[in-house]
Order: C-alpha cells, then sequence, then structure tokens
C-alpha cells in the first residue's frame, strides 16, 4: 500500500506541475502578444454600431479597468492564478456579453466530458479486446482484416473521418441527426425523450472517435501479445492444460493491458484535441465549438477560459487513468 | 543502404506499399514545378466543372484547375511536415542523446520537462497561438511551434537506446580515448539512433499535417496559401457538398488520406525493421524468436524500444 501511496502522490505532484505549466503557457501567449484584448474587443463593438468617441473613449476605460490591463504583467499573472483558484473567474465573455466566461465552459464542458468519456472506454476496451485477441490467434482471418483495416484508418486524422462521416450520413444516407447535441424540440432534463435524443445525436460523433481510436489500441496491444504468447510461462499453462480461455484473458491480455493503460494517459491529451475537433465538425455544443466560436469573434476571455480549463481537464483525466493501474497490475497493491 | 532498401522491398509488404503511395504523391507535388498556373490567382477557368478529359480533377467554384491546384497543395502541405519533422527531430535527438548519455539530474529535468509536454492538450495552445497572432502566424512561426510541441515521445525512445548505449564497450574506449561528451554523443551514438529518428520522422510527418489540416480547415491560417487544408476550407466556404461538387473535396481528401497510409506504412515497416525480434518472425519461426529474445535479453545488445512503441511509433493524437 505504501508503494502504491507513493505512487499516487507522484502523479499527484506530475498533475500539479503540468496544470500549473500549461495555464502559465496559456496566460503568457494571451498577454504577451502585442494585441491589446481591450482594443480587440472595442473594434468589435463599434464596428456593429457607431458610438460617439467620448462614449469610446469611456468605453475604453471601464474596460481597462474590467480587464486589469494597464497593470504590470506580474500583478496581472497573480490575480489571474487568484481568480483561477477561487472558482474560475475569468470576466465577462464578449461571445455572450455578460455572462461570464466560466459559465459558457461550464455549460459546455459536460458534453465534451460525455463525447470523450465514452468514446475513449468504448475505443480501448474494443480495441484491446480485438488487438488481444489478434495477437493470440494469428491465423484468424478476420481478425487479419481488421489488422489491415486498422492499418488503414488509423493514420487518418480525425477531422477527416468525422467529415467524411457527416458526407456520408448527411447527404448519402440521412438516418441519425448531424448536427448538435439533442433534438430542438425535447425538453432538456432527466426525461426519456431527451436521453434518447442525446443518445441519438451522440452517435455519429461517438462513432467517428471510434473509428479512429480503434487502430492504435488494435495494433498496439496486437504488437504487445503476439510478444507475450512466446513467453515461457505461457507455453508451460498451454502444456499444463489451463483452459484457453484463461489463457487469453487472465495470463495474456491482463499483462498487455498495463502497458496499454500508460499508454491511454500519455495519448489522453491528444484524443481531447480529436474529441474537440470532431465536435466541431457535428456542430456540437461543447468545448471544441465554443472555442472556434470564441476565436471566430475575437473573444479573449473566453478563449482563455476554454484553454485553461482544457488543460485542466486533461491533467485530471490523466491523474484519474493513472489512479486505475492497480486495478489491472496486483503488484502495485501488494507491494 | 540500398541493400537495405532491397531487402525491405522484397520482404516487406508494407515498405513496399508505403513507398509506393508515398513516391505517388511526392511525384504528383513535384508537377507544381511545371503547372502553367499560378495556384493563388482566381476565376480562370469555367467554374465548377466535373472531372474530364480537359480538367483531370474538375474545377472549382472559385474557378481553379483543381489538377495544378492540388499539385500546389500537397507541395505547401507535404513541406510544412518535413519542416516540422526536421525542426522537432532536432529537439527530440539532442534531448534524447543527452538525457541518456549524461542521465543523473539532468536526465530527470530533461524527463520531467518531457512528461509535462506529453500531458498537455496541443490543439487548444495553437488555436491559441493563432489567436494571438492572426496574420503574422506563417507557415515558418506554425512549423515552430509545432516542433514545440512534436519531440517527447520520440526523446523518449531515443533516450532509452541511448542509455543502453552508455555502457557498450565503444563507448568506454571512447572516453578513454578522451572524446569530448558532446562528440560522443553526436559522432558515436547519434548513428545508432538513426533508423528511429528516420521512422518516428514519418509519424511526426503524420501528426504534423494532420494538425495543420485541422487548423486550415477551420479557417486559421495564411488562406491564400494554397494546401490540403485550405482546399477543404474553401470547398467547405462553397458549401461543396450542398452545391455537388464533390470533387473539390474528394481530390484533397483522397490526396491526403494517400499520404497519411503511404507514411504510416513506411514508419510501421521500418520500426519491424530495426526491432530485429519482429523481423525474426516474419521470417518465420516462434522458436528463432525467442531464442534471440534472450540472446538480446542477455548480451545486452541493441536494446530495443518499448514493445507498445514499436507499431504505434507516435501515438501523439492526429486530429
Amino acid at each position: 500500500m505504501k508503494a502504491y501511496s507513493w505512487f499516487v502522490l507522484k502523479r499527484f505532484a506530475q498533475m500539479i506541475v503540468v496544470i500549473y505549466v500549461g495555464v502559465s503557457t496559456a496566460f503568457l501567449i494571451t498577454h504577451l502578444s502585442p494585441i491589446n484584448p481591450v482594443d480587440s474587443m472595442l473594434s468589435s463593438i463599434t464596428t456593429r454600431s457607431n458610438f460617439s468617441p467620448e462614449a469610446i473613449e469611456e468605453m475604453r476605460a471601464a474596460l481597462t479597468d474590467l480587464y486589469g490591463v494597464d497593470k504590470p504583467l506580474l500583478e496581472q499573472y497573480v490575480n489571474f492564478w487568484q481568480r483561477f483558484l477561487q472558482g474560475g473567474d475569468f470576466g465577462p465573455s464578449l461571445l455572450a456579453f455578460p455572462t461570464p466566461a466560466m459559465t459558457l465552459v461550464m455549460r459546455a464542458l459536460p458534453w465534451t466530458v460525455l463525447l470523450l468519456s465514452t468514446s475513449v472506454l468504448i475505443t480501448w476496451f474494443l480495441g484491446n479486446l480485438f488487438g488481444g485477441l489478434a495477437g493470440y490467434f494469428q491465423n484468424s482471418r478476420l481478425l487479419k482484416v481488421f489488422g489491415v483495416a486498422s492499418m488503414g484508418v488509423q493514420p487518418i486524422p480525425y477531422y477527416i473521418v468525422a467529415f467524411l462521416f457527416l458526407i456520408f450520413f448527411g447527404f448519402v444516407w440521412p438516418v441519425l441527426p448531424i448536427s448538435g447535441a439533442y433534438a430542438m424540440d425535447v425538453q432538456s432534463g432527466w426525461n426519456i425523450d431527451f436521453i434518447l435524443s442525446v443518445i441519438q445525436h451522440a452517435i455519429l460523433p461517438v462513432t467517428s472517435l471510434i473509428v479512429v481510436g480503434f487502430g492504435t489500441w488494435f495494433l498496439g496491444m496486437r504488437a504487445l501479445v503476439s510478444n507475450i504468447v512466446n513467453e515461457d510461462y505461457v507455453t508451460y499453462a498451454e502444456l499444463a492444460g489451463v483452459p484457453r480461455r484463461r489463457i487469453v484473458f487472465s495470463y495474456v491480455m491482463r499483462n498487455a493491458a498495463v502497458p496499454q493503460l500508460t499508454a491511454l494517459a500519455l495519448v489522453l491529451g491528444s484524443i481531447f484535441s480529436g474529441t474537440i475537433i470532431t465536435e466541431q465538425v457535428y456542430n456540437y455544443p461543447g468545448l471544441g465549438t465554443l472555442l472556434v466560436d470564441a476565436v471566430n469573434t475575437g473573444d479573449n476571455t473566453t478563449v482563455l477560459a476554454v484553454s485553461t480549463v482544457a488543460i485542466t481537464a486533461v491533467a485530471v483525466a490523466i491523474f484519474v487513468v493513472d489512479l486505475l493501474h492497480p486495478l489491472l497490475d496486483p503488484r502495485v497493491r501488494a507491494s | 543502404m540500398l541493400a537495405v532498401v532491397r531487402d525491405l522491398i522484397r520482404y516487406n509488404k508494407e515498405f513496399t506499399i508505403g513507398a509506393v503511395l508515398v513516391a505517388i504523391i511526392v511525384g504528383f507535388s513535384c508537377l507544381s514545378f511545371f503547372s502553367p498556373v499560378d495556384p493563388t490567382l482566381v476565376y480562370l477557368v469555367p467554374p465548377e466543372r466535373p472531372p474530364s478529359t480537359e480538367y483531370w480533377f474538375g474545377t472549382n467554384s472559385r474557378g481553379q484547375d483543381l489538377f495544378w491546384q492540388a499539385t500546389f497543395a500537397i507541395r505547401n502541405t507535404l513541406a510544412f511536415g518535413l519542416l516540422v519533422a526536421v525542426l522537432s527531430r532536432i529537439i527530440s535527438v539532442t534531448v534524447g542523446l543527452v538525457a541518456g548519455y549524461i542521465g543523473g539530474w539532468v536526465d530527470r529535468v530533461l524527463m520531467s520537462i518531457n512528461d509535462v509536454v506529453v500531458a498537455l492538450p496541443i490543439f487548444p495552445i495553437l488555436v491559441l497561438v493563432y489567436f494571438v497572432l492572426r496574420a503574422d502566424l506563417t507557415t515558418l512561426k506554425l512549423a515552430i511551434v509545432m516542433a514545440c510541441f512534436g519531440w517527447p515521445f520520440d526523446a523518449r525512445l531515443i533516450r532509452s537506446i541511448a542509455v543502453g548505449l552508455r555502457h557498450r564497450e565503444f563507448t568506454h574506449h571512447a572516453v578513454f580515448a578522451g572524446m569530448s561528451a558532446r562528440k560522443i554523443m553526436f559522432e558515436e551514438h547519434l548513428p545508432y539512433v538513426m533508423p528511429i529518428v528516420l521512422s518516428t520522422a514519418m509519424a511526426n510527418m503524420i501528426w504534423s499535417i494532420g494538425l495543420s489540416v485541422t487548423l486550415a480547415v477551420l479557417g486559421f491560417t495564411d488562406l491564400n496559401i494554397p494546401s490540403i487544408g485550405t482546399m477543404l476550407y474553401w470547398a467547405n466556404n462553397h458549401s461543396a457538398m450542398v452545391v455537388g461538387t464533390w470533387w473539390w473535396i474528394a481530390v484533397p481528401v483522397v490526396l491526403v488520406v494517400v499520404t497519411f497510409v503511404g507514411l504510416y506504412l513506411l514508419a510501421v515497416s521500418l520500426n519491424e525493421y530495426i526491432d530485429p525480434r519482429s523481423r525474426l518472425r516474419r521470417m518465420g519461426g516462434a522458436a528463432l524468436v525467442s531464442a534471440t529474445s534472450t540472446l538480446v535479453a542477455e548480451g545486452g545488445a541493441a536494446p530495443v524500444p518499448t514493445l507498445g512503441a514499436d507499431v504505434r511509433g507516435e501515438p501523439e493524437g492526429r486530429p
């Protein structure tokens, strides 16, 4: 147990460092730039209507005060962290002025979490299951086809696959909803209609994430298992007459699953990137769509808020995946 | 070198297919040097013509001949991928060799930086960079930013090899002969990691091209430079699917998919070539494999990179 708490402590420290570095990077990128958020905000406000010069100057003063951009960088940085730690107050967004940017982010976050968690869980289990079987039963025709297919699809970026799905289900065979997270005509809340509608709308984005992600796990697991199969202990188990099912699942695949879990923690950040792009394609109201909308409106606050929350969320998710290790690896529990 | 390529083509189907696909793409992109048209000009040919003998890939709603447009697009996209690959290779080789050879606290510091960079979600950061720089985000700047995020996986791989090389006899000889650490790393150890550098470079190209296409499709790039991403952006912008100009979308998608699959197969087959165990398995005989794997383990010769990384090459995502 001591080893496990040491492991958890180390991972926790790592998570803190990642959050700190990532959020600071996001802050510095936005604040070291020559572009002043007040100016960009003013220009986007004033293009929509005509104000008198005095009104614009007043607005500039108010906005400068609101964002505190006239203060030295260090003070802004300390302020930023203080407000972030006190519940994430980033100031009002421009996208939906005066709704706070954090409210927008919190509205979008559950949808991203829904997409990301379902697709990662399904992909990881299916990919490893089939990959493990393909590594063990190396002569199976069907599994070989799987291998060739995942080799072909695996390198294609998320965007292209999502886009092709969109074209196919939008124009060629329109059976599934291709936009939004739920139908407009259902009452949102915990009722059957709403949940069904959410599931229906999630099918396409989740499937396109699964299609891309599957190959990574399949090929990785196949390589791992086809090496483990040649180990002496597997040969011994086979000779000793251990049931085949038991050899495949408890002797071979369980051992191979440990590095795959480590790999999951490593690639979670990039899967997240894939998720937010997929969202954008299907107009899913998650963080990705919010990020793109915010960039297009020139909304400094929301862009920074989304990036900060994204970095934090991914770091926390990686930490959680790392905590799962003792489930698979009894060595971590025992020592 | 040539003999290696010949053997790979003869025994490795993936390598052959990958090499052919990449050769087709590179050849196609080279056609851009003979292009009769300037790819940035619009309304040169009748718009929205389907593929025909006159316009092989059809023309788009902006009055551009898609054939020549595509040659420029794939050339720029490939060049971008190559640029990022070279830049990030420089970082990953340096970090990997230094961490592996010097070890100690240098190793620990470099690897903790490595772990932090791995965990950061890159896409929001790239969008942030675009958001700040806007029109100033040139291809070179974008490549540098991406290179700063594209090295950690490969650095770790290179480090794992360099750690093994440090205890080899020739390293001791070099040290006793008075060779400087820098010389040992970059003259003695570098050749050993070169195959890994090559195969990860291809995986890295897939990653960076994928990201740049995604950024371009969302409009977060210089839209006047023809590339696969900007082609898709303009196609979306003119609602190509609704109008029915499917070839406008099909051309870049097919090109980019062929590029990715080709590069991926090359990377995978090179990885397999580097790992002697999987090479032996291909030649046949599980007994041989287990015999060599114990040999490798006991003799400590040519440390094999972690198995998971074997096929995956670069597990960074391809948005």
